[in-house]
């Protein structure tokens, strides 16, 4: 019930806020008010080890984390200049249209309908994370396919459209099963490790940061079935093309630095090369020794050596979070650059 | 026959009370008083509407029920009501909300017994007897309800073992994997769900039946001994608690109301009642006003109901004596 109010609450304040946001002057971007307030509210989940989790010493962690503060990196000059707000699933768009933060960096699915102005009204950065809702099982259950689940009982959270997909996919594949539907994602877990249903779904980097949490991470396997498409993305609100685009090329310079090479160790000498070798002309662009991209988004023009600096590449982030060595491995497949057969690419940075 | 002390449901007791108030105001300035408050009752709600309106015209999505004949697409666990994916939302809808009245009256029926015994059990002359009653109430009053449930079913229902075990000669079976009353097979969900709002409302229950014995006069016990029913049971049973009857019955219509309005919980513990559907129906749709006039609707449906039934048992006690 305190969902659903929180919710009709939601609903009212947009349109409250609406009205009264109606009189400010259009042409002030996000941008500008984040410069101005000299901190970077930025929405996460802070709920989801590898992605973004609030530690033991209060402090944030997680590759959507990691986004905040290359963009606060990039645009204040200070990667710990970030006002987290944890959001539940519900609460995310609400948060962001209302303006209570600047930049939801929080595991979301980019969908039609919430890019466009009559659904959500939001405009996506470059995916961050390519996802898919996947299953997990016990590693002792001796299911290995989707088919073996036939006449078992699968756990599901509610919120997402984790139910649809689900009941999609397994319609699809003639395999008949039982859902059991939860609110909070603890309860899901709960009841899977109390052995109530055999299966759990979610998005597959869910399952494999909620099975870091469990006692004997390796008692439970991700099967190899990808129920959706799920291309996580960070978002801002629509109709702030300043702002959405200093967001979207934070981002794609964190992507092209790993296609370049360049890693928080080595960005100080790179740059120097650069600055000494007048034939490096794409570097000399890319990292701002000339050129003045940065300034045409309104950045300062070396904003990739800022983002660099403070994170990493994105190869960096990753590992850091989702890497073997990590918490939370997670194989990197789809998320390797495009070179090594992966989705993640830059447009040129001309 | 007893003092009638505070009986607000029953309406012949309220008409006597009318009768005792001191006179009010005159006729005209009280017809002036209910006037205005009328008005002012009609520009707060036409102000909500127009609210509502102009809220929804600027998100783009005027009020429209269209997307309850479309496919719902989700499973639900457990249906009395056949139910596949591909029905449309209104039937799932349905589906829950046959749910939600099986478990309110299967719970309405056990909280009865359950705050009766527990109720009476209070006026005991067994101490033991006196301070479990005592006990249950006052332990199960100051939990949470939600805690209650996640407890039956987390650590209760979900931590059986899964080989059945069989109570009372064949007629409790219990396993993690479902429960068999009497024949019938119950989802441990439904379980846990029926045992956690039964317990809970049955504490209430037994502090209103307490209340109503408490408002029989002792002289009515004395009487009782004294026509030779010298058993405390029996004296309960024939002379005193018919005569609490018409005190406890409205205590007793608002404890069923809330047991319908507790139910809701039921998505804590996994069991698809309206609330669940109409949960995953708004997450789907993003139709969040339309889901909540539904559910707002069959929920007013639920204690319209309950309460009219209460009323008809009410009629018929009073008309009894």
């Amino acid at each position: 019930m305190v969902r659903l109010l929180k919710r009709l609450a939601a609903v009212s304040l947009v349109s409250l806020l609406g009205a009264c946001a109606g009189g400010a002057p259009e042409s002030m971007s996000r941008l500008d008010t984040v410069k101005e307030r000299g901190e970077l509210q930025c929405g996460v989940s802070g709920k989801l080890p590898g992605f973004s989790f609030l530690r033991t010493d209060g402090s944030y962690d997680g590759i959507d984390v990691d986004i905040c503060r290359a963009v606060a990196a990039v645009v204040l000059g200070d990667s710990s200049a970030v006002d987290y707000r944890q959001l539940s699933a519900p609460e995310r768009f609400t948060a962001l249209r209302s303006g209570e933060i600047d930049l939801l960096s929080r595991n979301t699915t980019a969908t039609l309908s919430r890019d466009s102005e009559g659904g959500n009204g939001l405009t996506f950065a470059p995916v961050v994370f390519y996802d898919g809702q996947g299953l997990m099982v016990r590693a002792d259950s001796g299911i290995a396919t989707m088919e073996d689940l036939e006449g078992r009982t699968v756990c599901v959270g509610s919120g997402t459209t984790t139910e649809r997909n689900l009941s999609d996919a397994f319609l699809a594949a003639g395999v008949n099963y039982n859902a059991l539907k939860f609110q909070e994602k603890d309860q899901v877990a709960s009841a899977y490790l109390q052995g109530r249903c055999e299966s759990i779904t979610s998005d597959r980097s869910g399952l494999a940061s909620m099975r870091s949490g469990f006692d004997d991470p390796s008692a439970h396997r991700i099967l190899n079935a990808v129920l959706s498409k799920e291309p996580l993305a960070p978002a801002t609100v629509a109709g702030d093309p300043r702002w959405s685009d200093a967001v979207r090329w934070t981002i794609y310079g964190l992507i092209a630095a790993e296609e370049f090479g360049i890693t928080s160790a080595n960005i100080q000498a790179m740059v120097n090369a650069a600055a000494a070798d007048p034939n490096q002309a794409a570097m000399r662009r890319f990292l701002g020794v000339d050129g003045g991209l940065g300034t045409k988004l309104g950045l300062p023009d070396d904003f990739v050596v800022r983002a660099v600096s403070a994170v990493g590449n994105y190869g960096e982030i990753y590992d850091r979070h989702l890497g073997p060595g990590s918490d939370v491995p997670i194989p990197r497949d789809l998320n390797s650059g495009y070179r090594d057969g992966g989705l993640h690419y830059a447009p040129p940075f001309n | 026959m007893p003092v009638s002390t505070s009986n607000p449901g029953a309406d012949h007791v309220s008409r006597r009370t009318t009768r005792n108030l001191p006179p009010g105001p005159t006729p005209w300035r009280s017809w002036l008083l209910q006037g205005l408050f009328g008005l002012l009752l009609l520009a707060l709600i036409g102000l909500l509407l127009s609210n509502l309106q102009v809220n929804l015209l600027r998100t783009g999505q005027g009020l429209g029920f269209g997307w309850l004949v479309q496919p719902a697409g989700f499973e639900l666990s457990e249906h009395w009501l056949p139910y596949l994916p591909g029905d449309s939302y209104a039937w799932a809808l349905l589906v829950g909300f046959v749910n939600s009245l099986r478990v309110v009256g299967l719970g309405l029926v056990a909280s009865t017994l359950v705050g009766v015994v527990a109720g009476s059990a209070s006026f005991s002359t067994n101490l033991l007897l006196r301070q479990l009653a005592f006990g249950y109430v006052a332990m199960v009053r100051n939990v949470p309800l939600l805690l209650q449930l996640l407890f039956w079913y987390f650590v209760v229902f979900l931590g059986l073992s899964s080989t059945p075990q069989v109570w009372l000669g064949g007629l409790l079976s219990l396993s993690n994997q479902g429960v068999e009353v009497l024949g019938q097979r119950w989802s441990v969900e439904f379980g846990a769900l029926l045992a956690g709002l039964t317990l809970f409302t049955g504490a209430y229950i037994a502090e209103v039946v307490r209340g109503g014995i408490t408002s029989v006069p002792r002289g009515q016990w004395e009487a009782a001994r004294s026509l030779g029913l010298g058993d405390n049971v029996k004296a309960l049973r024939l002379v005193v608690l018919p005569q609490a009857l018409p005190a406890i019955l409205p205590g007793l219509a608002s404890q069923y109301i809330n047991l319908a309005k507790n139910s809701t919980l039921a998505i804590a513990v996994g069991y698809a009642d309206i609330y669940a559907v109409s949960d995953t129906t708004i997450t789907q749709t993003g139709r969040a006003i339309e889901g909540f006039l539904v559910l707002l609707l069959s929920f007013l449906l639920l204690d319209l109901l309950i309460s009219g039934l209460m009323q008809l048992l009410n009629r018929m006690v009073l008309r009894r004596r």
